[in-house]
């Protein structure tokens, strides 16, 4: 948060207080400002929750303990898979919410253990490539594994899965608070997806304080000298990669229940770099960066298809170049401009790693 | 000097160790006694640096053993090894660049549970080391390289140590910082704690310590104390630029 805070412009310096209001304001109060443009916006941020969870995993593993995944993905897709496979018609079994997502997170951590095993001495380029291809593993078995049993329903994916329902309370029907007044559907899902963002951030801000996150820092900054300091850095590889893959397999229990539908082509690769760049972009090694990421590289291409279609139309009088084109176009920019002028991203990661009660005061006698 | 006890802290026996597909180290015998100085000096690529990692377990043997304290450690991990007592100040450094330095010689504790101890330690160091002390908030990576190898050694003694090794601690120093480092390695070794150093300054490695070994591609061809071999013929010739 205090990070979050000073990064705010202007504000955040020299009022921290009112920065920290602001940004509160703000989280409560977007789906209800997105609402006056349109319903889909604010579905756009509900999606836009989900990829800052899944950033701040990620953010875990590539940040904190300095392992580059290119599969990140794979996670996201084991939550959601899991979670239509357990609530759905597919296979007829339709297990409570609160059942299912313990399962989804668990079955993401094993996969993300499974992953960890085989690269523990691989370091940069070869993680990456491993990683890469883990994630592409993962696509191609659930795009496939429908012949000679039908266990994914191929391509076609699964739909009508189950909403999140919350101890009789569900998320996907609108709220009748009097006979006239109701709550859509969409703010309750905003707000439940809020809070578990807040959730994972006070957990992550917790753990990057802890033994382990000193560790991480340890081992991403000098793999020998930490193993010379005693940390056992096999395990700690296996558990950064584990807690990472239990965050996305929660986004992904999420994911797949706020959508209702689950399919291969969403678990792609370029989602796997879209995670990954909004991590860098927002700062690597960085709780704030991540959120700040997460929500700018969520927003942008969709503020941009909105504006450049019209914009192109008045201008030119027809669509010269399609907005999916221009979002690649412009993301690309964004992260030349980034690397030029903010390298460290836009909130550069100045984490203290030691429980601050534990440092000495220095005075200058 | 200290009285020599009956068997030997560390003992390397026919050790080998390959790396990269190349066999580094090729059968060395090394015998360390507790409370000695002892220094480890050869050529580039003699495999000095590869002895050292073998000792501290961050590389796997290929052949032969590793004893301390009269037991056989071949199969115990590094992290397990440095609970045991054997710390290791790898080459180059290896600080922490993106830590304060009061938190990368805080992570010197990390297996410690101790906070007493270790707030003591701290103070210890502290006095050894005042330079470091002025620098505590500032992150690791901006110091300069003498001050980057006090904070190593100072995280390494954090763990309490009792079999130090020292890997090049003079490298890519000035030769005023490099009489600094020595002198704090030297007022370790006062303290009690057995030090194997290696090192390519060979002169001033072989001044300061007891004994030294001298290592040709993989194995040791000389020892003796550390005036014999400033003496020898074949080490000035070799690693003191003499012309016989």
């Amino acid at each position: 948060m205090n990070e979050l805070v000073s990064a705010v412009p202007w504000l955040g310096k020299r009022n921290p207080m009112a920065a920290r209001w602001l940004i509160i304001i703000i989280a409560i109060a977007a789906p209800i400002i997105a609402m006056q443009f349109g319903r889909s916006w604010v579905r756009i941020l509900d999606f836009a929750l989900l990829y800052m969870m899944l950033a701040l995993g990620l953010n875990l593993v590539v940040g904190f303990a300095g392992l580059l995944d290119l599969g990140y993905i794979a996670f996201y897709a084991v939550g959601a898979y899991t979670f239509a496979f357990l609530a759905s018609p597919h296979f007829g079994i339709h297990l409570p919410f609160w059942m299912v997502l313990p399962l989804g997170a668990a079955f993401a951590a094993l996969a993300g253990i499974m992953l960890g095993f085989p690269v523990l001495r691989l370091r940069g380029d070869y993680l990456a490539i491993v990683t890469l291809g883990f994630g592409e593993i993962i696509r191609i078995f659930m795009l496939n594994l429908n012949y000679p049993i039908n266990i994914t329903n191929g391509p076609q994916g699964i739909n009508a899965i189950d909403p999140i329902v919350l101890f009789g309370w569900d998320l996907s029907r609108n709220l009748q608070v009097t006979e006239d007044i109701s709550i859509h559907s969409l703010y309750l899902y905003y707000y439940f997806f809020l809070a578990c963002v807040v959730g994972s951030v006070i957990f992550i801000q917790r753990l990057q304080i802890s033994r382990v996150g000193r560790a991480w820092a340890a081992m991403r900054d000098d793999e020998l000298a930490a193993k010379a300091i005693g940390i056992n850095t096999r395990n700690l590889k296996l558990l950064a990669f584990s807690l990472g893959a239990t965050f996305g397999g929660v986004a992904g229990c999420l994911f797949g229940a706020f959508q209702g539908f689950v399919s291969p082509e969403s678990f792609s690769l370029m989602e796997s770099i879209a995670v990954l760049t909004m991590v860098v972009f927002g700062g690597m090694g960085n709780i704030a960066g991540a959120i700040v990421g997460a929500f700018a590289l969520a927003l942008l291409p969709e503020i941009l298809r909105d504006v450049a279609v019209p914009m192109q139309q008045t201008l030119f009088g027809k669509v010269i170049l399609d907005p999916e084109v221009l979002r690649m176009l412009l993301l690309s920019l964004a992260m030349i401009l980034m690397m030029l002028l903010r390298p460290a991203g836009l909130i550069p990661a100045r984490a203290r790693y030691a429980h601050p009660e534990n440092l000495h005061r220095i005075v200058n006698k | 000097m200290p009285t020599k006890p009956a068997s030997p802290l560390l003992q390397l026996l026919n050790l080998q160790v390959s790396y990269g597909g190349i066999q580094a180290v090729k059968g060395v015998d090394l015998e360390l006694f507790k409370g000695e100085l002892v220094c480890l000096i050869g050529a580039n690529g003699a495999g000095k640096t590869t002895t050292l990692n073998a000792i501290a377990g961050v590389l796997p043997l290929a052949g032969g053993e590793i004893r301390y304290n009269d037991v056989k450690i071949n199969a115990i991990p590094a992290h397990k090894r440095l609970r045991q007592g054997i710390a290791l100040v790898p080459e180059g450094r290896g600080i922490f660049t993106r830590l304060t330095v009061e938190e990368n010689l805080r992570m010197g504790a990390y297996s410690r549970r101790d906070q007493d101890g270790i707030e003591a330690d701290l103070e210890k160091v502290y006095t050894m080391l005042p330079r470091v002390k002025e620098r505590l908030a500032q992150v690791a990576g901006t110091l300069s390289g003498g001050e980057q190898q006090m904070v190593a050694i100072g995280r390494a003694l954090l763990s309490r140590p009792k079999l130090l090794l020292l890997d090049e601690p003079s490298m890519g120093l000035a030769p005023l910082v490099v009489e600094k480092i020595f002198e704090v390695v030297q007022s370790v070794a006062k303290e009690g704690v057995t030090i194997l150093l290696v090192e390519q300054n060979a002169n001033l490695a072989l001044e300061f310590s007891q004994r030294g070994y001298v290592m040709e591609s993989g194995k040791i061809t000389l020892t003796g104390s550390g005036n014999e071999l400033l003496a020898d013929p074949k080490v000035r010739e070799a690693y003191l630029g003499e012309v016989a």
